[in-house]
């Protein structure tokens, strides 16, 4: 046998408005007493429908797809936390399921007490524990704070000593969820690395992910899941390449109703993205600006609002973040009623070819309310290569591509 | 863990894997394991408050009902007759309570990890054992101030009897995890019950109280055939009818039944109501 997994079939329903979770008894018998005893109508909603995969031993599975495509609830289903309504999955092999480091993490007891105990729930006997405790400890950096409870932990730490139990789990396959965006950035590469040596041990790994670049370091296979279905199985590059051709369309401007969303005060009417040329269109020069105009309607006197440009590139990775805080006429000055346009520039020569999303933020007072419109611009750049040159076609022209100085004088 | 299964839609009424609850045994001994260290350190008073609490209500209950409303107590000093009741009522109780909000209480663990959940109920029965071997201990203080000498049947048929309140406990217990999961009231609906059901069981009252007709209806609850049997052997109480102790240990079979199939049968589509 030499199939770590086999699914075939797998769907999974959820009923909608049936099933009252989190429902009380009194709710229940409210129901009874008014007679409303025929049940409300039940809606079934397919979270997974007919997926079968089949995945070798050493095989390293990514699964993508948009929010709400059913990776998490293939997931679950593989790692035994819910059952599928019908299929049936073989598997062949120990398994362990990350979905999120620390479960079962018990804040008054230490450090050296949570590692046992969250071993233990992550299915390592006592004596596989013992032999890697050291190892545990090296890893998560914490040995001062060894039996200090982990409610005192910083942040970090907590997350380092999860994720340190969570590095040490070796099962033949290994369900990870969305778990490396985590700890500080030395801890992330070491988390990474830790990774994929999983992968070159041979282990299979099941890898759920929205970050494609680590998405496509890690596995050498992909999954990429529509609306329950499966899209496409295959090598991880197609996959990815499915995954973003979907992309959502391209958008360059975004018109609000009087129901757009809004803070105490304020309210977004419109977002755009533009260059000097004036034409609306979805490609743009690299070797132009671009402006983002960010069009809201103060509604109340005196309201001091701010705006924020998030830029992701096609891997879902965040390039920028930038808040009008330096913005000189009215961050932190008091509103009158009327109509703003925030304009924030993204200078020339700065992005890589490529398709990108704009999220933008808008923000009442010092950072307290606000919204945040995730992705609600979507465009692409080239470069036309009139002030580069001679450019070779190349791969790794990395994320960004700003234009830098260059010198080059003789000295001999 | 086993090296190859398979995943399969849930059907019908499920039977009890005990292999896979014997290969889960060490995840069962660390949650009583956590449990106990949790136990013990988030209270300040740690061990003392399991031997305060009873000793005081057994004071209060002393002087109430014993002293002023002069309830009778099968010729036993009543501090020793309601101490001995309240030492397996309260395990009961804590018994109960714990693995009633087991599920609830777990849900990150629950929502996250899969293990056999049937581990997590009945691993919070263990931890009470704790506080009623600390409170037995006690109990032979108070009978030894009264002159009372613990007979060593008695005493060999403690953890017997602790073993059968395990077991009431757990079948309810079990049954009100599960529903606790759709119900999230069950939570403050128990101490209620629970409260209610001290008066249904001979703790504050002999059962001879009761006409002897209508003695069996108080043997449904099989708490009450606990302390009754502890009070004779122990201390040499009044003596109990084996006919009756019988239907409480059948009572005691049905509702470990009742509460494990129902459980089983929800088991795997808990956590999507969690």
């Amino acid at each position: 046998m030499s199939f770590a997994i086999k699914a075939e079939g797998i769907s999974k329903v959820y009923k909608i408005g049936a099933f009252n979770a989190g429902g009380t008894l009194r709710d229940s018998i409210n129901d009874l007493m008014t007679f409303k005893w025929k049940k409300s109508p039940v809606e079934n909603f397919w979270a997974l429908k007919d997926i079968d995969f089949e995945l070798k031993k050493g095989d390293a599975l990514g699964i993508i797809g948009r929010n709400g495509a059913g990776k998490s609830t293939l997931l679950k289903i593989l790692s035994r936390t819910t059952a599928p309504t019908s299929g049936c999955i073989d598997i062949n092999g120990s398994i362990a399921s990350l979905l999120e480091v620390g479960t079962g993490f018990h804040p008054e007891l230490s450090g050296r007490e949570n590692i046992f105990l969250n071993g233990a729930i992550l299915g390592m006997s006592r004596k596989e524990i013992k032999k890697k405790f050291d190892a545990i400890v090296d890893f998560s950096e914490i040995e001062k704070f060894l039996d200090t409870p982990v409610k005192r932990y910083s942040s970090g730490m907590y997350v380092r000593l999860a994720f340190a139990v969570a590095a040490h789990l070796e099962p033949e396959i290994l369900i990870v969820d969305e778990v490396l965006a985590v700890g500080d950035l030395n801890f992330q590469k070491k988390c990474l690395g830790k990774m994929s040596d999983v992968g070159k041990e041979g282990r299979t790994v099941i890898f759920v992910s929205h970050n494609m670049s680590a998405v496509k370091a890690l596995c050498n296979r992909a999954i990429y899941l529509e609306n329950g279905r499966k899209e496409f199985e295959g090598d991880v590059l197609t996959a990815v390449s499915k995954y973003q051709g979907r992309t959502d369309e391209k958008q360059v401007v975004k018109i609000y109703d009087s129901l757009g969303p809004s803070t105490k005060s304020a309210q977004i009417r419109k977002i755009e993205i533009g260059d000097a040329s004036n034409e609306e269109k979805t490609e743009f020069s690299t070797e132009k600006p671009l402006e983002i105009k960010i069009t809201f309607l103060v509604e109340k006197e005196n309201a001091k609002i701010g705006t924020t440009v998030f830029l992701n590139n096609s891997d879902g990775e965040m390039l920028f973040a930038s808040l009008s805080n330096h913005e000189e006429k009215w961050h932190g000055k008091n509103r009158p009623i009327g109509t703003y346009i925030n304009t924030c520039e993204i200078p020339p020569n700065l992005l890589s070819d490529g398709d990108y999303s704009i999220s933008v933020g808008l923000w009442e007072g010092f950072y307290e309310q606000g919204f945040i419109e995730n992705n609600v611009i979507n465009f692409s750049v080239h470069e036309e290569g009139f002030i580069r040159g001679d450019v070779p076609y190349d791969s790794r022209s990395g994320l960004i591509k700003p234009l830098l100085k260059w010198q080059s004088i003789k000295v001999k | 863990m086993n090296k190859t299964y398979q995943i399969l839609p849930p059907k019908g009424l499920v039977r009890i894997d005990l292999g896979e609850l014997w290969r889960f045994r060490e995840l069962f001994f660390v949650f009583v394991w956590r449990d106990f260290k949790v136990r013990y350190k988030q209270t300040a008073l740690g061990i003392l408050w399991a031997i305060f609490q009873p000793f005081v209500t057994m004071l209060i209950f002393s002087i109430f009902f014993g002293k002023l409303a002069q309830l009778p107590s099968d010729d036993i000093p009543y501090p020793i007759f309601v101490y001995s009741g309240l030492l397996f009522w309260n395990y009961f109780v804590s018994a109960l309570s714990n693995a009633s909000n087991s599920l609830v209480d777990n849900e990150n663990i629950v929502k996250k990890i899969y293990f056999p959940r049937l581990i997590l109920p009945i691993s919070t029965l263990v931890t009470p054992i704790i506080d009623f071997v600390c409170a037995f201990v006690v109990l032979l203080g108070i009978m030894l101030y009264y002159h009372y000498t613990p007979s060593v049947l008695g005493i060999a048929l403690i953890p017997i009897l602790l073993l059968f309140s395990l077991l009431s406990a757990s079948g309810l217990g079990v049954l009100f995890a599960s529903v606790n999961v759709k119900f999230r009231d069950i939570r403050f609906i128990l101490p209620f019950f629970i409260q209610l059901l001290l008066f249904l069981t001979p703790v504050i009252y002999p059962i001879s109280l009761i006409p002897q007709p209508y003695q069996w209806i108080l043997y449904i609850n099989p708490m009450s055939s606990v302390i009754t049997v502890a009070r004779s052997f122990l201390i040499g109480g009044a003596s109990v009818q084996p006919s009756l102790i019988m239907l409480s240990v059948a009572v005691t079979a049905i509702f470990v039944f009742v509460g494990i199939i129902y459980f089983r049968s929800t088991e795997r589509l808990i956590t999507d109501a969690l």
